[in-house]
This record gives C-alpha cells, structure tokens and sequence, in this order.
C-alpha cells in the first residue's frame, strides 16, 4: 500500500507542475496586457503602469514569473489581487461558504442520487426505472444556469419558499436552493451509475449463495447488493468534483453566494489576471489532492487496484 | 467383435434420420453480421433512436436554413414599442425588452449552437483519437508522456480553461476562438476511452497475424486496430457535441463567449435574465430550445452506445 501511495503522489508531481504552467501561460503569455485592461479605456499613468508592472513581477521574463509564482504557491503566497487584497485572505473568506454549499450538494445528490439508482436496479424495466431514467436524461440536458433560473423562478420568485438571493453570511437555509441546483447534474449521473452497478452486483454469484442460504432480502439489499455497488459510485466523487466548482462558479454567480465561485466570477469579468490565476489554481490543487485520496481510498476498498501493473 | 456388434439394436440413430446437415448449414449468401449491422438493426426498434433522429434533422435544418422557419430578417430589426410584448401572429413567442422576436432569435441562434458545437466536436474527435491512439498502440514512453499530457489537460475542468482564454482573447470573441478554447482542454476524455479499448483490442489474434504477415505497426494501428475500437469514440463524441453546445451557452451566459451582438441562445440567455421577474418567457424559450437540442444528441448518445455494447443491452 505504502508503494502505490508513492507512485501516485509522483505521478501527481508533473501533474501539478504542468497544470500550473498551462494556467500561466493561458493567462500572461496571451495577446492583450492586464495592466493596460486594468485601466479600460482610461490612459494609463506611465508610472502608475510601471509600478504595477513590478509589483506583478511583469517586468521580468515569462518563465520567471512562473517561477516567482510557483514559489510563492509553496510559501503559500497565492499573491495580491488588483485590489490590494492578498488572494489566500480572499480565498480564506470564501472558501468556507462554497464549502457548505459543495458538502450539502453532495449530501442531496448522494442521498437521492443512490436511493434512486437503488430502487431502478432492483426493479429493471419497470415503471419507476423506465420514469427516472427520463428524468435523468431531461436533467442531464439542461445546462446549470436553465436549471437555477427555473429554480428560482419558481421556488423564489412564484411559491415564495426560498429567497432568491443568498443573504448575508450565507446561512444555511439560504444555501438550500442554490445545493439542489448544483447537485440536480451530479443526481443524474450518480443514480445511473447506482443502478448499473446494482444490476451488476445482483446477478453476482455471492448474490445468489446468499439466498441460498435463506438469507431474507432485507439484509440481502443493503449488506450484499447495495455496499458492494458503491464502489464505483465513491470514484464517481472525484469526478464530480470538478462540476461541482464549474457549476459553484454560475451557481455562485446567479444566487449572489459570497464563495469562491463567485469571486472568481467576477474576477473573470474584471479581468484580474493574477486573481483568475491564483484561483484556478487553488482550484486546480484542490481537484489533484480530492482525486488522489479518491484513488488511495479506491485502493483500499477494491486490493485489485493496488497490484495492478 | 465386430459381427457381435451388428447384432445389437441400434441404440444410436442412423445418421440419415439425425438432420445433421441442417442445424450445421452456413448461409453462404447472406452477408455476414458485424457490430454495425447488429447495432443498426437494435437501433432502429427504439423509439427514442426515432424521436432522437426526427428532432436533429430538424435542428439541423433549422441551423442551415433559417429563413424557412421564420418571416423575420437575420439582422432581426428590434423596435422598442413591442417590448416585453405578448405573442402576435407571426411572432408566436412575444418579444424581449429591447422589442425583439423571440422565435426569430432562436430559430437565428441555432446555427451559432450547432456550428460551436461541431467545431468543438471535430477538434476532440481528432486530438483524442490522436492521442489516444498512439498512448494506447505504442504504449511505453509514448503512452507514460501522451498520457500524463492528458492527464494535465484533464485536471483544468475545460469550461474554467476556456473562462480563462476567452477573458484573456477577449478581443478575438468568435465561433472559431470559442470552439477552440472549449476544445483544447475538452479531448482527455475521448483519449482516454479510445486508449483503453485499444489496449484491448491489440492483443487479439487478427492483429498477431498480421504482425506475422509482416505489415507495418502503423499500418496495423490504422487498418486493424483503430477500426475495431472507435465504437466507444463515436458514444463519447456525440455525447461532446451535446456538451459543446452547452459550454457555448454557458461560457456566453458568463459573459465571456460570443459578443452579445452574436446571435445565440447562450446570449440570449444571458441578455434576459435580468427581467426574469418581468418577462420570464423570454428566458424560458431559448432554455427549451438549447435543452432539446442538447437532450436529443445526448438520447442519441444512448441509443449508439446501447446498441453497440451488448453489456448495455442486457442491463436494459
């Protein structure tokens, strides 16, 4: 075990080093210079330009300031937004909302995603398999943004149950629209992989020597189908990861949610180079590690993994 | 013992009374089944193949002649005394705030969706079956670089990739710019599925024995190998069309796609959210014409990949 956890943290090194490049490179080596947008159709001050230009470290070569960017990553100093706010204070003021708002999604889409998938596995071809797959293709179609807008047209603005902004410091109750929202996509996805994973399971040999052995359906369903079917539904969540900060990103966005997403929004519209850089990033870092103890954890519950290669 | 034996009764039957010859006959004239031919013929008993088919015919039609469909000139002249008006007779869905039609933006917007999306669904199609391929078939180094160069492009979730490129070309906003900035960070998938089925399929007798036949190894790749396992590529392309056609909307939805001069359901989208409490309706139809669209490839994508995995088949 000690091995491949190993391996995988070394195979995650290049990993990180090329994503981080790549995100550099998409954002300062491009056509277009960020201090000129700074200033919109306003002229620059030449010294003002100059001063910023050094602060950004745009004076010096590019795969320098990769360099003094990367540096700064493991000093855990994710630099300074145009704003004058040091991103890791932003991020450390943001990163606690979007992540209540990403384990209640995960908590809806778990919960309901599973319960159906079990449900339509056990009863193949029937009504109730036949109706959720419909429901999950429909909700797979339709895009995040048709889903919040709907959401909140009809909950928000029709029934009056939630309001359609998040108030201030994001309470809970608040943050319930905007979960269901984000985990509508991942429900699709997830109840399909449950129920093909428990058809999978169901016809199993350990299956049917557990009938055999009179062993009532009741223990049978949880203890034998569904914890087995689960396992391919836990690296499911690795994935889902990185729709979830997609989706948090328009989600955050729509219902006004002080987190990550909807800072990084609006860095975006700004046009904060260094902001949408150091963002990504965290992001990106935050989706490498998820996906690491995703595998590690894969590994311990299925040992086949752990021998391969 | 001989003599002996033909004085037994026959306790096994003459070969002329068992039809031997019928249950073994070949049918030498009938053209032999293969995975496409099943595929095709599981296909066409599904309704929602048919459902699937009829609906992109019609988006495609749409998309390429857009006049049939509407009496409404393509540079769609808004005046602002219809704003936020009712439906008319021969503008059956009402107008926006700015007074424009909206069935005649979307039945305008719908060549901008579909053109993103197969722009995009070209370009993932070629990098994956690109990469995937040579990852797969060469295997050694080639695959550790090519695979971990997936791997990277795959850690950026492709639509904040293609965020941080359009904010950066934000002054080279078109279809081709936003096709390739959805694209390049959208091909891992498919070389991944194509990587794995050819892992499989390399190791089968018919390439063997073309390998001792003395053909090339990347003739092999081309002619044999690739044939036999694009089947799992074509599922996860269509499915990317669909999925192109949703990071146009949301990407233009975001303000940073196509120029809201650009006429597409994404900006429209985007352009009526703000009277979501006035004039609803006008962000609700082009919802429902992106989703459709997009529920159609995606069904299709179901169908193909039902009909092409027999596992799939008897899940069903």
């Amino acid at each position: 075990m000690a091995g491949y956890i190993v391996r995988r943290i070394l195979q995650a090194v290049p990993v990180f080093l090329g994503t981080t490049f790549l995100i550099y490179f998409m954002v300062f080596a491009m056509p277009g210079d960020p201090i000129i947008a700074l200033f919109g159709d306003k002229t620059p001050n030449p010294a003002v330009v100059a001063q910023l230009r050094e602060r950004y470290h745009l004076d010096q070569p590019f795969i320098v300031q990769y360099f003094i960017f990367l540096g700064g990553i493991f000093r855990g100093d994710l630099g300074v937004s145009f704003s004058g706010q040091p991103v890791a204070e932003i991020l450390a003021k943001t990163f606690p909302v979007t992540l209540r708002l990403a384990a209640l999604a995960i908590f809806f889409e778990m919960v309901a995603g599973i319960t159906v998938g079990l449900i339509s596995g056990l009863r193949k071809g029937k009504l109730f398999d036949s109706s959720a797959l419909l429901v999950s293709l429909v909700l797979i179609s339709l895009p995040i943004f048709v889903i919040a807008f709907v959401f909140q047209l009809v909950f928000g603005v029709q029934l009056g149950w939630f309001r359609t902004t998040v108030g201030f410091g994001a309470p809970i109750q608040d943050l319930i629209m905007p979960a269901l929202v984000l985990a509508t996509i991942s429900f699709a996805q997830i109840s399909r992989l449950t129920r093909s994973s428990v058809i999978d399971t169901s016809g199993q040999d350990f299956v049917r020597t557990a009938a055999s052995k009179g062993l009532s359906r009741r223990r049978i369903v949880p203890v034998h189908i569904l914890r087995n079917s689960l396992i391919p539904v836990v690296t499911y969540l690795a994935v889902d990861f990185g729709t979830l900060m997609v989706g948090a990103t328009i989600t955050e966005g729509i219902f006004n949610v002080p987190g990550v997403g909807r800072t990084l929004y609006q860095a975006i519209i700004r046009g904060e180079g260094p902001t949408v850089v150091s963002f990504v990033t965290v992001m990106v870092l935050i989706y490498l590690v998820v996906n690491i103890l995703v595998d590690l954890f894969y590994a311990v519950l299925d040992p086949r993994i752990r021998y391969a290669k | 013992m001989p003599s002996k034996t033909t004085n037994l009764p026959h306790f096994v039957a003459p070969v002329e009374e068992t039809p031997l010859v019928a249950i073994d006959s070949v049918k030498v004239d009938e053209k032999p089944s293969n995975l496409w031919i099943d595929a095709w013929r599981d296909m066409r008993k599904r309704p929602m193949f048919w459902i699937s088919a009829v609906l992109i015919v019609l988006v495609v039609l749409v998309a390429i002649f857009p006049s049939l469909f509407t009496a409404a000139a393509p540079n769609n002249n808004c005046y602002l005394q219809n704003s936020n008006g009712g439906p008319t007779a021969g503008h059956p869905l009402g107008f926006t705030k700015q007074g424009c039609d909206v069935f005649a933006r979307i039945v305008y917007g719908t060549s901008t969706s579909l053109s993103v999306g197969i722009l995009v669904t070209i370009l993932v199609a070629v990098l994956g079956i690109v990469f995937g391929a040579f990852a797969g078939f060469y295997g050694g180094w080639i695959d550790s670089v090519l695979s971990r160069l997936g791997d990277i492009f795959f850690s950026i979730p492709y639509i904040l990739a293609a965020v941080v490129i359009m904010s950066v070309l934000s002054q080279y906003r078109n279809v081709i710019v936003l096709a390739l900035a959805i694209g390049i960070f959208a091909w891992p998938s498919t070389a991944r599925v194509l990587r794995a089925e050819i892992l499989r399929v390399k190791n089968s007798d018919f390439v063997m024995a073309s390998t001792a036949l003395g053909v090339s190894r990347f003739r092999i790749l081309v002619r044999h190998v690739l044939p036999n396992s694009i089947a799992p590529v074509i599922v996860v392309t269509t499915i990317s069309l669909a999925a192109a056609i949703v990071a146009e909307a949301s990407l233009s939805f975001l303000g940073v796609g196509l120029p809201s001069s650009v006429m597409s359901w994404g900006n429209d989208i985007s352009q009526a959210q703000t009277d979501l409490r006035t004039n609803p309706m006008t962000l609700i139809y082009p919802s429902i014409a992106l989703s459709i669209t997009v529920l159609s490839f995606i069904m299709m994508g179901e169908v193909i990949r039902d009909a092409l995995d027999p596992k799939a088949r008897a899940q069903r």
